[in-house]
């Protein structure tokens, strides 16, 4: 029952992704463009986490870990990065 | 038992992603589009989170996924508000069938400063009416 589960979580991740990248596209301002890429993040955080029930490899999650601390740490990055360029 | 616990929380932590992409490109404007994605996409990792954790059963594996719980519950708002108020900073369109900015009649784009109207002390700003004595009984 699992491996069948696991496939079709992959493929509504997948789908998500797709979407989240649609909008990381074609998004008209550059915020939309960072909630997305976060968007991705979270994605790509439930995926590792799919891949580590699907391998049995519990150490995946220390990478779930980095993605998710990088991840915040991009969208501050860019956040101060607009409110910085707005003021010269 | 197991296995249908954890396949639930997977599908659900997975739908809630799709929610939240599905949010994020249908939606009309930031806010909005934050919204959807910040929420939605927090609550799907948290679920699939559950979903290991019930897998391994496991004491570190437990402890892992309850780090990165809490750890996006800590991080995706105070993410969602500074990308929010840089997108409301630089002057990102809201949608047009926006109905309530209050920051718009006390904020000022230029110096970055916020009023609330109460400046000049609790004086400044017009008191209720007094109460007519005529009516006292």
């Amino acid at each position: 029952m699992i491996p069948f589960v696991i496939n079709i979580v992959y493929f509504l991740l997948s789908l998500a992704l797709l979407l989240a990248f649609i909008r990381l596209t074609q998004g008209p301002s550059l915020p939309d463009r960072v909630v997305a890429l976060e968007l991705i993040a979270s994605i790509v955080v439930g995926f590792v986490g799919v891949h580590a029930i699907d391998t049995g490899i519990s150490s995946l999650l220390d990478v779930a870990i980095v993605i998710a601390l990088t991840a915040f740490l991009a969208a501050i990055g860019f956040a101060r990065f607009l409110e910085r360029g707005t003021q010269e | 038992m197991t296995d249908i616990i954890v396949s639930i929380l997977l599908l659900a932590g997975a739908s809630f992603m799709l929610l939240a992409a599905v949010g994020i490109v249908r939606l009309p404007d930031l806010p909005t589009r934050m919204h959807a994605s910040t929420k939605a996409g927090a609550m799907g990792a948290m679920f699939t989170m559950a979903g290991v954790a019930f897998f391994f059963a496991d004491g570190v594996v437990l402890a892992r996924a309850f780090a990165i719980v809490v750890f996006i519950l800590i991080t995706s708002p105070i993410a969602a508000h500074v990308i929010g108020r840089a997108g409301y900073f630089i002057g990102t369109p809201l949608w047009s069938g926006t109905i309530k900015d209050e920051l718009r009649d006390n904020y000022d784009s230029q110096t970055h400063v916020l009023r609330s109207g109460y400046e000049d002390g609790p004086g400044s700003v017009a008191p209720p009416p007094e109460p007519n004595p005529d009516k006292n009984v």
